[in-house]
Protein backbone atom coordinates (compact mmCIF):
# COMPACT_ATOMS: atom_id res chain seq x y z
CA UNK A 1 0.00 0.00 0.00
CA UNK A 2 2.13 2.97 -1.06
CA UNK A 3 0.39 6.72 0.39
CA UNK A 4 1.09 10.23 -0.32
CA UNK A 5 0.72 12.87 2.28
CA UNK A 6 0.15 15.87 1.24
CA UNK A 7 0.29 18.82 4.00
CA UNK A 8 2.13 22.46 3.56
CA UNK A 9 3.43 22.32 7.33
CA UNK A 10 6.36 19.64 7.55
CA UNK A 11 5.71 18.80 11.45
CA UNK A 12 2.02 17.94 10.37
CA UNK A 13 3.46 15.50 8.08
CA UNK A 14 5.13 14.02 10.07
CA UNK A 15 2.83 13.12 12.66
CA UNK A 16 0.80 11.46 9.86
CA UNK A 17 3.28 9.83 8.81
CA UNK A 18 4.23 8.54 12.19
CA UNK A 19 0.64 7.70 12.62
CA UNK A 20 0.53 6.06 9.50
CA UNK A 21 3.18 3.76 10.47
CA UNK A 22 1.47 2.94 13.78
CA UNK A 23 -1.02 1.51 11.64
CA UNK A 24 1.34 -0.97 9.41
CA UNK A 25 1.52 1.47 6.37
CA UNK A 26 4.91 2.46 6.14
CA UNK A 27 5.53 3.12 2.09
CA UNK A 28 4.52 6.88 2.15
CA UNK A 29 5.98 9.20 0.47
CA UNK A 30 5.40 13.24 1.23
CA UNK A 31 4.31 16.84 -1.11
CA UNK A 32 3.89 20.12 0.21
CA UNK A 33 0.79 20.98 -2.05
CA UNK A 34 -0.73 20.27 -5.10
CA UNK A 35 1.07 21.59 -7.45
CA UNK A 36 3.72 19.13 -6.29
CA UNK A 37 1.14 16.47 -5.58
CA UNK A 38 -0.54 16.28 -8.81
CA UNK A 39 2.60 15.62 -10.74
CA UNK A 40 3.54 12.85 -7.96
CA UNK A 41 0.07 11.03 -8.08
CA UNK A 42 0.15 10.93 -12.06
CA UNK A 43 3.41 9.22 -12.51
CA UNK A 44 3.63 7.36 -9.32
CA UNK A 45 1.01 3.80 -8.59
CA UNK A 46 -0.75 5.67 -5.61
CA UNK A 47 -2.96 3.71 -3.99
CA UNK A 48 -3.98 6.35 -1.15
CA UNK A 49 -4.09 9.75 -0.91
CA UNK A 50 -4.04 12.01 2.70
CA UNK A 51 -4.49 15.86 1.95
CA UNK A 52 -4.99 18.76 3.98
CA UNK A 53 -7.17 21.34 2.67
CA UNK A 54 -5.26 24.85 2.56
CA UNK A 55 -2.48 24.90 1.05
CA UNK A 56 -0.71 27.76 -1.08
CA UNK A 57 0.10 26.84 -4.09
CA UNK A 58 -2.78 24.38 -4.85
CA UNK A 59 -5.31 23.50 -2.69
CA UNK A 60 -6.55 19.73 -1.13
CA UNK A 61 -10.00 20.86 -2.96
CA UNK A 62 -8.59 21.88 -6.12
CA UNK A 63 -6.11 18.97 -5.58
CA UNK A 64 -9.06 16.52 -4.83
CA UNK A 65 -11.19 18.05 -8.41
CA UNK A 66 -8.05 17.52 -10.24
CA UNK A 67 -7.70 13.70 -9.26
CA UNK A 68 -11.57 12.61 -10.32
CA UNK A 69 -11.37 14.56 -13.38
CA UNK A 70 -8.43 12.43 -14.46
CA UNK A 71 -9.21 9.33 -15.99
CA UNK A 72 -6.20 7.10 -14.29
CA UNK A 73 -6.59 8.61 -10.73
CA UNK A 74 -10.58 8.90 -10.54
CA UNK A 75 -11.00 5.79 -8.30
CA UNK A 76 -8.00 6.71 -6.06
CA UNK A 77 -9.28 6.90 -2.55
CA UNK A 78 -8.79 10.62 -0.68
CA UNK A 79 -8.91 11.13 2.81
CA UNK A 80 -8.95 14.85 3.75
CA UNK A 81 -7.38 15.75 6.87
CA UNK A 82 -7.70 19.77 7.89
CA UNK A 83 -8.45 22.15 10.12
CA UNK A 84 -11.60 23.44 7.91
CA UNK A 85 -15.01 23.21 9.46
CA UNK A 86 -17.22 24.88 7.37
CA UNK A 87 -20.34 23.22 6.81
CA UNK A 88 -20.62 23.93 3.01
CA UNK A 89 -16.56 23.60 2.89
CA UNK A 90 -17.45 19.62 4.54
CA UNK A 91 -20.50 19.59 1.40
CA UNK A 92 -18.53 20.46 -0.97
CA UNK A 93 -15.55 17.93 -0.08
CA UNK A 94 -18.31 15.45 -0.44
CA UNK A 95 -19.57 16.63 -3.75
CA UNK A 96 -16.17 16.65 -4.95
CA UNK A 97 -15.97 12.97 -4.44
CA UNK A 98 -13.57 12.76 -1.23
CA UNK A 99 -14.06 9.61 0.72
CA UNK A 100 -13.25 10.55 4.38
CA UNK A 101 -12.79 13.62 6.04
CA UNK A 102 -11.10 14.26 9.63
CA UNK A 103 -10.66 17.44 11.43
CA UNK A 104 -7.72 18.89 13.24
CA UNK A 105 -6.97 18.56 15.69
CA UNK A 106 -7.31 14.66 15.72
CA UNK A 107 -6.73 11.47 17.54
CA UNK A 108 -4.96 8.13 16.31
CA UNK A 109 -8.21 6.30 16.69
CA UNK A 110 -10.37 9.02 14.53
CA UNK A 111 -7.11 8.83 11.81
CA UNK A 112 -7.32 4.67 11.91
CA UNK A 113 -11.25 4.29 11.91
CA UNK A 114 -11.76 6.49 9.04
CA UNK A 115 -8.71 4.82 6.88
CA UNK A 116 -10.15 1.76 8.20
CA UNK A 117 -13.66 2.63 6.80
CA UNK A 118 -12.67 3.83 3.34
CA UNK A 119 -10.64 0.32 2.44
CA UNK A 120 -14.04 -1.61 4.12
CA UNK A 121 -16.13 0.56 1.16
CA UNK A 122 -13.44 0.39 -1.28
CA UNK A 123 -13.03 -3.63 -0.98
CA UNK A 124 -16.37 -4.18 -0.45
CA UNK B 1 -3.27 61.38 20.48
CA UNK B 2 -5.51 64.31 19.99
CA UNK B 3 -8.92 63.64 18.86
CA UNK B 4 -11.05 66.60 19.15
CA UNK B 5 -13.74 67.41 16.87
CA UNK B 6 -12.82 69.45 13.63
CA UNK B 7 -15.84 71.12 13.50
CA UNK B 8 -14.74 73.79 16.46
CA UNK B 9 -15.59 76.61 13.70
CA UNK B 10 -19.15 75.39 13.10
CA UNK B 11 -20.36 77.34 15.95
CA UNK B 12 -18.73 80.85 15.19
CA UNK B 13 -19.71 80.04 12.08
CA UNK B 14 -23.45 79.80 12.39
CA UNK B 15 -23.63 82.49 14.77
CA UNK B 16 -22.65 84.75 12.28
CA UNK B 17 -24.42 83.34 9.61
CA UNK B 18 -27.58 84.29 11.82
CA UNK B 19 -26.16 87.80 12.58
CA UNK B 20 -25.62 88.25 8.70
CA UNK B 21 -28.73 86.84 7.37
CA UNK B 22 -30.86 88.92 9.90
CA UNK B 23 -28.92 92.37 9.15
CA UNK B 24 -29.38 90.90 5.55
CA UNK B 25 -33.02 90.85 5.51
CA UNK B 26 -33.09 93.87 7.10
CA UNK B 27 -30.80 95.66 4.92
CA UNK B 28 -32.87 94.34 1.64
CA UNK B 29 -36.54 95.02 3.08
CA UNK B 30 -34.98 98.69 3.45
CA UNK B 31 -33.48 98.67 -0.22
CA UNK B 32 -30.07 99.17 0.96
CA UNK B 33 -28.35 97.02 -1.79
CA UNK B 34 -25.39 98.42 -1.26
CA UNK B 35 -24.52 97.17 2.28
CA UNK B 36 -26.85 94.10 1.49
CA UNK B 37 -23.97 93.29 -1.18
CA UNK B 38 -20.96 93.82 1.42
CA UNK B 39 -22.70 91.80 3.69
CA UNK B 40 -23.04 88.70 1.19
CA UNK B 41 -19.38 89.19 0.40
CA UNK B 42 -18.64 88.82 4.20
CA UNK B 43 -20.85 85.69 4.63
CA UNK B 44 -18.69 84.40 1.69
CA UNK B 45 -15.52 85.44 2.99
CA UNK B 46 -16.72 83.57 6.28
CA UNK B 47 -17.67 80.48 4.31
CA UNK B 48 -14.23 80.34 3.17
CA UNK B 49 -12.38 80.87 6.38
CA UNK B 50 -14.46 77.97 7.54
CA UNK B 51 -13.02 75.17 4.69
CA UNK B 52 -9.60 76.45 4.71
CA UNK B 53 -9.36 76.39 8.61
CA UNK B 54 -11.14 73.03 8.62
CA UNK B 55 -8.79 71.63 5.67
CA UNK B 56 -6.09 72.94 7.63
CA UNK B 57 -7.59 70.78 10.62
CA UNK B 58 -8.11 67.78 8.74
CA UNK B 59 -4.83 68.04 7.06
CA UNK B 60 -2.78 67.90 10.33
CA UNK B 61 -4.86 65.33 11.58
CA UNK B 62 -4.12 62.86 8.05
CA UNK B 63 -0.48 63.65 9.02
CA UNK B 64 -0.66 62.56 12.80
CA UNK B 65 -2.44 59.68 11.56
CA UNK B 66 -0.17 58.50 8.86
CA UNK B 67 2.75 59.14 11.13
CA UNK B 68 1.20 56.76 13.78
CA UNK B 69 1.49 54.36 11.53
CA UNK B 70 5.01 54.10 11.96
CA UNK B 71 5.84 53.88 8.32
CA UNK B 72 9.38 54.51 6.99
CA UNK B 73 8.79 54.57 2.82
CA UNK B 74 10.37 56.28 0.27
CA UNK B 75 6.75 57.35 -1.59
CA UNK B 76 8.84 58.83 -4.39
CA UNK B 77 10.12 55.30 -6.15
CA UNK B 78 7.84 53.37 -7.89
CA UNK B 79 6.42 51.51 -6.26
CA UNK B 80 6.39 53.06 -3.23
CA UNK B 81 9.85 51.46 -1.33
CA UNK B 82 9.04 50.13 2.33
CA UNK B 83 12.08 50.64 4.37
CA UNK B 84 11.39 49.57 7.69
CA UNK B 85 7.61 49.54 9.18
CA UNK B 86 6.59 47.74 12.23
CA UNK B 87 3.76 45.84 10.25
CA UNK B 88 7.00 44.36 8.25
CA UNK B 89 8.34 44.16 11.23
CA UNK B 90 5.93 42.02 12.96
CA UNK B 91 5.60 39.81 9.48
CA UNK B 92 9.19 38.55 10.76
CA UNK B 93 8.15 37.93 14.10
CA UNK B 94 5.43 36.05 12.86
CA UNK B 95 7.61 33.98 10.74
CA UNK B 96 9.81 33.55 14.05
CA UNK B 97 6.78 31.82 15.30
CA UNK B 98 5.89 29.29 12.56
CA UNK B 99 9.68 28.06 12.66
CA UNK B 100 9.68 28.68 16.63
CA UNK B 101 7.30 26.06 16.97
CA UNK B 102 8.15 23.97 13.80
CA UNK B 103 11.45 23.38 15.60
CA UNK B 104 10.36 22.63 18.78
CA UNK B 105 7.64 20.15 16.92
CA UNK B 106 10.58 18.76 15.12
CA UNK B 107 12.74 18.27 18.20
CA UNK B 108 9.84 16.47 20.24
CA UNK B 109 9.70 14.35 17.77
CA UNK B 110 12.73 13.37 17.25
CA UNK B 111 13.19 12.49 20.50
CA UNK B 112 10.43 10.36 21.06
CA UNK B 113 11.21 8.35 17.69
CA UNK B 114 14.97 8.11 19.05
CA UNK B 115 13.38 6.35 22.82
CA UNK B 116 10.47 4.83 21.61
CA UNK B 117 12.61 1.74 20.44
CA UNK B 118 14.06 1.32 23.90
CA UNK B 119 10.66 1.88 25.61
CA UNK B 120 8.72 -1.16 23.21
CA UNK B 121 12.40 -3.33 23.86
CA UNK B 122 12.41 -3.26 27.29
CA UNK B 123 8.47 -3.80 27.09
CA UNK B 124 9.25 -6.48 24.89
CA UNK B 125 11.61 -8.19 27.09
CA UNK B 126 9.64 -7.55 30.44
CA UNK B 127 6.94 -9.40 29.09
CA UNK B 128 9.29 -12.77 27.27
CA UNK B 129 11.09 -12.32 31.51
CA UNK B 130 7.34 -12.55 32.98
CA UNK B 131 6.88 -15.91 31.26
CA UNK B 132 9.71 -17.45 32.31
CA UNK B 133 9.18 -16.00 35.89
CA UNK B 134 5.90 -17.73 35.66
CA UNK B 135 7.47 -21.57 34.45
CA UNK B 136 9.59 -21.11 37.05
CA UNK B 137 7.22 -20.25 40.23
CA UNK B 138 5.38 -23.53 38.69
CA UNK B 139 8.08 -25.70 38.51
CA UNK B 140 8.65 -26.05 34.85
CA UNK B 141 11.99 -25.30 33.81
CA UNK B 142 15.25 -27.40 33.78
CA UNK B 143 18.41 -26.40 35.47
CA UNK B 144 20.04 -25.01 32.55
CA UNK B 145 16.81 -22.79 31.68
CA UNK B 146 16.92 -21.54 35.16
CA UNK B 147 21.03 -20.46 34.78
CA UNK B 148 19.87 -19.30 31.19
CA UNK B 149 16.94 -17.18 33.17
CA UNK B 150 19.18 -16.18 36.25
CA UNK B 151 22.12 -14.56 33.77
CA UNK B 152 18.91 -13.11 31.67
CA UNK B 153 17.51 -11.27 34.58
CA UNK B 154 20.76 -9.94 35.49
CA UNK B 155 20.94 -8.62 31.69
CA UNK B 156 17.71 -6.84 31.84
CA UNK B 157 17.93 -4.91 35.06
CA UNK B 158 21.30 -3.62 33.43
CA UNK B 159 19.46 -2.51 30.17
CA UNK B 160 16.58 -1.17 32.80
CA UNK B 161 19.09 0.94 34.45
CA UNK B 162 20.67 2.12 31.36
CA UNK B 163 17.16 2.69 28.90
CA UNK B 164 15.34 4.61 31.84
CA UNK B 165 17.82 7.03 32.85
CA UNK B 166 18.16 7.49 28.82
CA UNK B 167 14.20 7.62 28.94
CA UNK B 168 14.45 10.29 31.94
CA UNK B 169 16.72 12.46 29.81
CA UNK B 170 14.45 12.62 26.74
CA UNK B 171 11.54 13.40 28.80
CA UNK B 172 13.29 16.29 30.21
CA UNK B 173 14.61 17.38 27.00
CA UNK B 174 10.72 17.13 25.96
CA UNK B 175 9.43 19.22 28.66
CA UNK B 176 12.69 21.83 28.21
CA UNK B 177 11.66 21.80 24.62
CA UNK B 178 8.12 23.05 25.70
CA UNK B 179 9.49 26.63 26.52
CA UNK B 180 8.85 27.79 23.20
CA UNK B 181 4.99 27.97 24.35
CA UNK B 182 6.34 30.96 26.19
CA UNK B 183 8.88 32.60 23.78
CA UNK B 184 6.16 32.78 21.02
CA UNK B 185 3.39 33.63 23.36
CA UNK B 186 5.37 36.90 24.08
CA UNK B 187 5.89 37.36 20.56
CA UNK B 188 2.27 37.25 19.51
CA UNK B 189 1.60 39.43 22.11
CA UNK B 190 3.67 42.25 20.53
CA UNK B 191 1.85 41.78 17.42
CA UNK B 192 -1.91 41.79 18.67
CA UNK B 193 -0.70 44.70 20.31
CA UNK B 194 0.38 46.61 17.17
CA UNK B 195 -2.59 45.13 14.86
CA UNK B 196 -4.80 46.97 18.09
CA UNK B 197 -2.79 50.08 17.46
CA UNK B 198 -3.26 49.91 13.38
CA UNK B 199 -7.02 49.30 14.09
CA UNK B 200 -7.52 52.74 16.50
CA UNK B 201 -5.26 54.54 13.55
CA UNK B 202 -7.43 53.08 10.78
CA UNK B 203 -11.05 53.61 12.29
CA UNK B 204 -9.03 57.00 12.92
CA UNK B 205 -8.63 57.92 9.52
CA UNK B 206 -12.02 56.77 8.43
CA UNK B 207 -13.38 59.84 11.17
CA UNK B 208 -11.09 61.75 8.97
CA UNK B 209 -12.22 60.97 5.27
CA UNK B 210 -15.52 61.30 6.57
CA UNK B 211 -15.05 64.69 7.59
CA UNK B 212 -13.71 65.66 4.62
CA UNK B 213 -16.03 64.68 2.80
CA UNK B 214 -18.64 66.35 4.88
CA UNK B 215 -16.30 69.20 4.51
CA UNK B 216 -16.63 69.24 0.76
CA UNK B 217 -20.09 68.31 0.04
CA UNK B 218 -19.23 64.61 -0.92
CA UNK B 219 -21.00 62.68 1.54
CA UNK B 220 -23.40 60.46 0.27
CA UNK B 221 -25.22 58.45 2.65
CA UNK B 222 -24.89 54.69 2.49
CA UNK B 223 -22.41 54.70 0.15
CA UNK B 224 -20.13 52.59 1.98
CA UNK B 225 -22.45 49.86 2.07
CA UNK B 226 -22.60 48.86 -1.32
CA UNK B 227 -18.66 47.21 -0.74
CA UNK B 228 -19.66 44.25 1.10
CA UNK B 229 -17.21 41.69 0.14
CA UNK B 230 -17.78 38.81 -1.81
CA UNK B 231 -17.91 35.51 0.18
CA UNK B 232 -16.07 32.67 -1.34
CA UNK B 233 -17.47 29.64 0.38
CA UNK B 234 -14.57 27.36 -0.37
CA UNK B 235 -11.93 29.77 0.82
CA UNK B 236 -9.74 28.33 3.38
CA UNK B 237 -10.30 29.67 6.88
CA UNK B 238 -7.41 27.65 8.84
CA UNK B 239 -8.65 26.67 12.29
CA UNK B 240 -11.94 28.31 13.67
CA UNK B 241 -11.15 30.05 16.79
CA UNK B 242 -15.36 30.13 18.06
CA UNK B 243 -16.91 27.49 16.62
CA UNK B 244 -18.87 26.89 19.49
CA UNK B 245 -20.36 30.86 18.60
CA UNK B 246 -20.89 29.88 14.68
CA UNK B 247 -23.71 27.91 13.14
CA UNK B 248 -22.02 27.58 10.14
CA UNK B 249 -19.13 25.52 11.26
CA UNK B 250 -18.98 22.01 13.23
CA UNK B 251 -18.19 21.64 16.27
CA UNK B 252 -15.85 18.82 15.97
CA UNK B 253 -15.20 14.94 14.07
CA UNK B 254 -18.74 13.75 15.19
CA UNK B 255 -20.28 16.59 13.94
CA UNK B 256 -18.48 16.04 10.89
CA UNK B 257 -19.66 12.52 10.95
CA UNK B 258 -23.41 13.10 11.66
CA UNK B 259 -22.85 15.91 8.36
CA UNK B 260 -21.27 12.68 5.73
CA UNK B 261 -23.70 10.39 6.84
CA UNK B 262 -26.57 13.37 6.34
CA UNK B 263 -25.80 13.13 2.68
CA UNK B 264 -25.07 9.34 2.68
CA UNK B 265 -21.94 9.10 3.31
Amino acid sequence: MKILIVDDFSTMRRIIKNLLRDLGFTNTQEADDGTTALPMLRSGDFDFLVTDWNMPGMTGIDLLKEVRADSKLVGLPVLMVTAEAKRDQIIEAAQAGVNGYVVKPFTAQVLKEKIDKIFERVDG
Amino acid sequence: MDHKPIHAHDQEFLTQLEECSNNLVEKLQSDNYNEASQLIHTLVEARDRHIFTSVGQLTRALHNAIVNFHVDADLDSEPPEVNNSEIRDATSRLNYVISMTQDAADKTMDKVEAVAPIAMNLGQEATRLRNEWHRLKRREITKEEFKELYNQMGDFLDQMDEGTQQLNKSLQDIILEQGFQDLTGQVLRKVISLITEVEDELVNLMRIAGQVEQVTGMATPGAAQDSKKAVDKSAAEGPQIHADRRDDVVSGQDDVDDLLSSLGF
